[in-house]
């Protein structure tokens, strides 16, 4: 039996379909990770999972209950970790732990045994009478982990556990879903927008794009999917002459998209070969070549293989990336 | 089980509100103001306003209306008079501000009196301050009266007269304005508590770490209500004690009194919370609950009778009363602080507050859903 069954499940709002006809499954002890840019539909899927809204059509089975017609039984074996933070700043740390227990119906001495032993695993032990306004992000988000443990929950839904936070804090809380799959085997769903963290947690993802899962597979599958084994990235003092189309005239060259001014990604299944061709190339219109790194494949080139676009292109703080295939 | 989630949400809200004194300074410091300031700048008598006395006949009789003057100014106090000779400029000093009336003893005053004539004394006043206004012409009237008043009483008395008999202790203004008071910290913490906290908490995502819990809807509602209460029952029982020692009410802390009043509080603040929580059910947005503020404050209030009699409203404003839960705490709290009458006759308020109570949480109950 699966932790989680998803058919063809789907919500609209108005007239905007944020998730259309998504059907998977997830295995019991698996992290499993949804992929895409913001408002591909990611958060709209885990909050139909976790109950917080009805789904307009299909079904969703969660640890063995139908998230529409037995919304309760999955609320009591389901631990929610939301995006926002809804631990409450003008309460302490344990009160925050204590208040959430007693939402589950935890009598009161259970309540404060695991309050304790819940800051102590997420490391907040000595912060336990601290406001939770006063805690670092990550701290703040691992209190949230904490608060969405105290009742054992089978599953675990984390929906863009890091976003906003450092990189030493994002590194710890990926350690603390490690560490509860490990120690705890735990299912755990989690969606985010950022391919290094769903390419080292998640065993297997899926890329949703525009309300639809585009492909779903384990990030090493999902790797060997796209053409060219290795990428180059290349930057140009002053830029080549006509750009893009120059670069997709080597013969080694699978595909290029152009990262900013001067500066391409181009893809190819001869790694080496590709990197002579594009040092001729500077040679040949007298630009200088300012730096080459050959890379291989990441869930970024997979992203871009499967929907078309970046995963920044809906952000409109990032400018405008695409990538063109070579005729 | 269904207390055990629903006291969660009171105790978070508690343990805020106890961390947190804002809320109930905020709810006692309005009512408390209003009580020292309006209960002492409304109600009292008219005193020392400087009235022009133009005289324009200079016999005997108006020396006389000279004297009742200034035995007004030296016991009543209601106004100073002070002689001006000619009149435009008696008129001009009354538009200025400078007098508050001007009164006109025309030429041949004593004459027409003493020959029976009927002479006409003509008091200016300024009608844009009509208490002012009111205040001086009701003394002037008595002073009017005075002098028509036979030296000599007639051998038969009236054959109707009037003995009026208070059946309480004096009543001043700041004790009128109490109850008034009481239910308004009340609505204050219900504003505030169950209408801006509430959108704010909401806002922040709060309710969404409820949402994902087993909590039902019922448990909810219990639990956002039962909290809001709690917090109104405390103002209320706040100001119900410090007002009265403000006010001077007496009597209030006898059991069976203290017992009433805590039925009436408890009462009042369920009817008030949930028509906060029937009016935000349906709200997201933070500015909301602070423009509908005052608004709120305006309609409930004043048509509820705590500042004036709804006996000296138009008909409207009085339709407006009846359908007002204000209007039955404030009686009801004037029944028990100023009448010390017992339940009996605060019956038909308590019927009103409860019927209020369960109009406004049923709306609620079908209006709140329990969803993001």
């Amino acid at each position: 039996m699966h932790a989680i069954e998803v058919n063809q499940l789907s919500k609209t709002f108005g007239n905007l379909k944020a998730v259309d006809g998504v059907s998977f499954t997830v295995d019991k002890g698996e992290i499993f990770g949804m992929l895409g840019p913001n408002g591909a539909g990611k958060s709209t899927i885990i909050r139909m999972l976790t109950t917080l809204i009805t789904p307009t059509a299909g079904s969703a089975v969660v640890a063995g209950s139908d998230v529409v017609h037995d919304a309760d039984a999955v609320r009591l074996k389901i631990g929610v970790i939301p995006q926002n933070m809804t631990s409450d700043p003008d309460l302490t740390c344990e009160e925050n732990i204590s208040i959430h227990a007693r939402l589950y119906g935890i009598p009161r001495r259970q309540r404060r045994q695991i309050t304790g032993e819940l800051l102590a695993s997420v490391g907040l032990a000595d912060r336990a009478k601290a406001f939770a306004r006063t805690l670092s992000g990550g701290m703040r988000r691992r209190l949230e982990i904490a608060r969405g443990l105290v009742h054992a929950p089978q599953i675990l839904f984390l929906d863009e556990p890091t976003t906003g936070l450092d990189p030493a804090s994002r590194m710890s809380v990926w350690e603390m879903i490690a560490h509860l799959r490990d120690t705890r085997g735990m299912t755990l769903f989690l969606t985010t927008h950022y391919m290094d963290e769903a390419d080292r947690l998640c065993d297997r993802i899926a890329i949703v794009d525009h309300g639809k899962i585009v492909v779903l597979d384990t990030p090493t599958a999902l790797k060997a999917a796209v053409p060219g084994a290795a990428v180059l990235e290349v930057a140009f003092a002053p830029d080549l002459a006509k750009g893009v189309s120059d670069l997709e005239a080597l013969a080694a060259v699978n595909r290029v998209t152009q990262q900013g001014p001067a500066l391409y990604r181009v893809a190819s299944d001869r790694g080496p070969a590709a990197a002579e061709e594009v040092m001729d190339l500077s040679r040949r219109q007298g630009v200088e070549l300012r730096s080459l790194s050959v890379q291989s494949t990441s869930l970024d080139d997979v992203f871009l293989h499967f929907t078309g676009h970046g995963l920044s292109d809906h952000d409109t703080t990032v400018p405008s990336v695409g990538w063109s295939k070579k005729k | 089980m269904m207390m055990t989630r629903a006291f969660a949400i009171v105790e978070r809200d508690l343990r805020k509100f106890r961390r947190s004194p804002f809320l109930l300074v905020a709810a006692l410091i309005l009512p408390l103001a209003q009580l020292v300031i309006l209960g002492n700048a409304f109600g009292g008598n008219i005193r020392n306003v400087t009235i022009g006395v133009v005289n324009l006949d200079h016999g005997p009789e108006s020396v006389d209306v000279h004297e009742r003057l200034l035995a007004v100014a030296a016991n009543a106090k209601t106004f100073l008079p002070q002689e001006y000779g000619d009149r435009t400029e008696a008129i001009q000093a009354l538009r200025n501000g400078k007098l508050g009336a001007v009164l006109i003893i025309p030429t041949n005053y004593s004459r027409d009196l003493l020959m029976g004539h009927h002479p006409r004394l003509a008091l200016v006043t300024d009608n844009t301050d009509r208490a002012t206004a009111g205040g001086i012409g009701a003394t002037m009237a008595d002073l009017v009266n005075s002098i028509n008043r036979p030296e000599v009483a007639a051998r038969q008395p009236a054959q109707v007269g009037l003995d009026t008999v208070e059946i309480y202790p004096y009543t001043s203004y700041i004790q009128y304005l109490l109850p008034g008071l009481i239910t308004l910290a009340i609505f204050i913490t219900a504003m505030i508590g169950g209408g801006i906290l509430y959108i704010d908490d909401k806002q922040r995502g709060l309710h969404e770490g409820y949402l994902m819990t087993p909590i039902t809807k019922w448990e909810l509602i219990v639990g956002f209500n039962l909290a809001g209460a709690i917090k109104g029952v405390l103002a209320g029982l706040v100001i119900v004690i410090v007002g009265s020692m403000i006010a001077g009410v007496r009597g209030w802390w006898m059991p069976q009194v203290l017992g009433e009043l805590l039925l009436v509080t408890v009462l009042t603040s369920i009817a008030l919370i949930g028509m906060m929580f029937f009016i935000m059910a349906r709200i997201d947005d933070p500015l909301v609950p602070r423009a509908i503020f005052g608004v709120l404050n305006t309609l409930l209030f004043f048509p509820s009778g705590a500042v004036y009699p709804i006996a000296g409203f138009p008909s409207w404003l009085r339709h407006m009363a009846v359908a007002d839960p204000f209007t039955y705490a404030v009686h009801a709290y004037r029944a028990l602080l100023l009448q010390q009458v017992g339940l009996g006759a605060i019956l038909p308020d308590l019927g009103a507050l409860v019927l209020t109570c369960v109009l406004m949480l049923g709306g609620a109950t079908l209006l709140f859903r329990r969803a993001l």
